[in-house]
């Protein structure tokens, strides 16, 4: 049993990576994508094919997986100049479809439909750690999730961040104040796909297996569910909402009545948080923090004066 | 030499021509008017200018260069910048924010070091300098609106004219040569207009070209230099408010055809 609230933990650290990077794309930026599930792929696809195929060690593969995951990012931001809220949904959804069925196909490549098994596990302080080592990897994954954390928060509270959510709150203004817009939303994409792909190498190596099955269109809901539980615009709430929607997900199991219930259920239950968030509670459990950048500044430029 | 003008300036929506050509000269520290019935193209003409829409031919020339096919943050950054008819503030940010959005892009990183390494350690020096710029800049221009007491207000909270006000502020903000101001008196009261006359007035002594749409005619005919009149997308009538208003075409335009 608590083998299994350990699994739950390293699940809700590797899902909260992944929707804290979405969060600055629909959270902060202000564009809806449905694809992150696609990136997570290409993240783990990468770290397994690299660590089995060419016996790279894992961390190497990691940083690798985070940049082809991101040069992906910049392939999708591109037609997120021209599209807008309901249409960059749909691109992005149909985006993450091709990269599952890439996956599926590719045999050379990615053994297709068999998944690439047998990846070893990542090596720390002369140790390989394998999938039994749980405490161990608790503790590097929710390391990472306090980087992701950190990371995700200095970005937003720079003149980055403000230009951000300058761009979501009226883009036409914010184009006709100077601001490269096309500059800063493919930018909030990459850095969104970079951090799906660190998760997604997490995971390939956690589980030492990947399968196509696995980034599924539910997955790339589950972690915009995330996002939106817990309050968009809030990295907090965001590892938050990953926590509920993860014990959610895993109750029937949780409670031993995985036998009565059946796994289905899982997505009636998701659709009731939506539907009653929606109804009693849109802004998210938490909601967004809007920071007052009039006083970050003044704090951060006190120093300079000698 | 204007400081900027469009040569045969079009724009066509389909079968409407919402701009058929037109040629406009603005000259250096000049309040142009211009002013026309409704759907004469007027915004669609300063949409044209300010690149958020493209002519479908012609082209724009600004400070000598022909700006027509440039985005319009890179047209901002030359130095022009813009209101809109239907206020576009960033509303759930504060007075003050909205102002630091104007100056964002002022100022960049000034890459004096060569060396990357130097340049990191600097980096963090450069980024304060440049958010000290900006917060010193915004400061300014807030005073010059006296809304330095709202700063920390949500821009939607404010009053209509303070939210005219603010968005003059957060334009000039990004220190234009030439501001286009899109009915800036629209939905105010004669009070208040009469306040905002006095404060173009004052941008047009800092040095900065008003070019200005409105449908006030106390307003235009008072403050402007030169008034352009257009109508159907053409430019029927050029001159100062007496030639204007005395213009046979102007009033035709205005009032209708008397059929004699």
């Amino acid at each position: 049993m608590l083998n299994f609230i350990l699994l739950i933990f390293i699940y809700i650290g590797i899902y909260a990576i992944a929707a804290m990077g979405l969060n600055l794309i629909v959270g902060y930026t202000g564009l809806l994508s449905l694809c992150q599930a696609g990136f997570l792929a290409i993240g783990a696809y990468t770290t397994a094919v690299l660590m089995t195929t060419f016996h790279m060690g894992f961390w190497e593969s990691m940083i690798i997986s985070g940049f082809i995951a991101s040069l992906f990012g910049i392939l999708i931001g591109i037609p997120t100049l021209r599209l807008k809220g309901d249409y960059l949904a749909i691109a992005t959804l149909g985006f993450g479809e091709i990269v599952r069925n890439v996956i599926l196909n590719w045999d050379s490549v990615t053994k297709g439909p068999m998944g690439i098994n047998g990846i070893p596990g990542p090596s720390i302080f002369g140790t390989t750690l394998s999938s039994m080592d749980k405490p161990a990897w608790i503790v590097i994954i929710w390391i990472f999730v306090a980087a992701t954390y950190y990371f995700i928060r200095r970005i937003i509270r720079s003149r980055v961040g403000r230009a951000l959510e300058a761009i979501r709150e009226d883009e036409i203004a914010a184009s006709s104040m100077g601001i490269n817009t096309a500059k800063y939303k493919i930018g909030a994409f990459t850095t969104g796909a970079f951090l799906a792909g660190i998760a997604g190498s997490l995971f390939a190596a956690f589980n030492q297996s990947v399968a196509p099955l696995t980034f599924d269109f539910m997955m790339s809901i589950m972690i915009l569910c995330m996002a939106v539980l817990g309050g968009l615009g809030n990295s907090f709430a965001t590892i938050v909402g990953a926590v509920i929607i993860v014990l959610a997900s895993e109750l029937p199991r949780l409670m031993g009545i995985s036998h009565i219930i059946p796994p289905q259920l899982n997505q009636i239950l998701f659709g009731l948080i939506l539907v009653l968030m929606m109804i009693y509670r849109p802004q998210g459990i938490i909601g967004r923090i809007k920071l007052n950048y009039a006083k970050i500044v003044k704090e951060e430029i006190s120093d300079l004066e000698k | 030499m204007p400081l900027l003008y469009t040569q045969n300036l079009r724009r066509e929506f389909g079968g409407v021509i919402a701009v058929a050509d037109v040629d406009i000269e603005i000259f250096k520290d000049s309040i142009t008017g211009l002013i026309g019935p409704n759907g004469a193209g007027k915004t669609t003409l300063f949409n044209t200018i300010t690149g958020l829409d493209f002519p479908t031919s012609g082209h724009v020339f600004f400070k000598g260069e022909d700006i027509t096919e440039l985005p319009a943050y890179k047209i901002t950054r030359s130095g022009i910048a813009r209101t809109f008819q239907n206020i576009r503030l960033f509303k759930d940010m504060t007075v003050f924010e909205n102002v630091m959005i104007g100056r964002h892009f002022r100022g960049n990183n000034p890459k004096i070091v060569k060396n990357k390494f130097l340049n990191f350690i600097l980096g963090r020096i450069y980024v304060k300098k440049e958010e000290k710029d900006i917060y010193e800049n915004s400061i300014k221009w807030l005073n010059f609106f006296n809304l330095l007491d709202m700063r920390d207000e949500y821009a939607k909270n404010l009053p209509y004219g303070k939210q005219r006000e603010l968005e003059i502020a957060r334009a000039l903000a990004t220190e234009p040569e030439i501001l286009f101001l899109d009915e800036p008196a629209a939905g105010m009261n004669p009070q208040e207009t009469d306040s905002l006359m006095k404060t173009i007035k004052r941008i047009r002594d800092l040095g900065i070209t008003v070019v200005l749409i409105e449908h006030d005619m106390k307003l235009v005919m008072n403050i402007c230099d030169k008034i352009i009149v257009l109508n159907y997308g053409k430019k029927i009538a050029e001159g100062t408010p007496s030639q204007v208003q005395n213009n046979k075409d102007v009033i035709e335009a205005y009032l209708g055809k008397t059929d004699d």
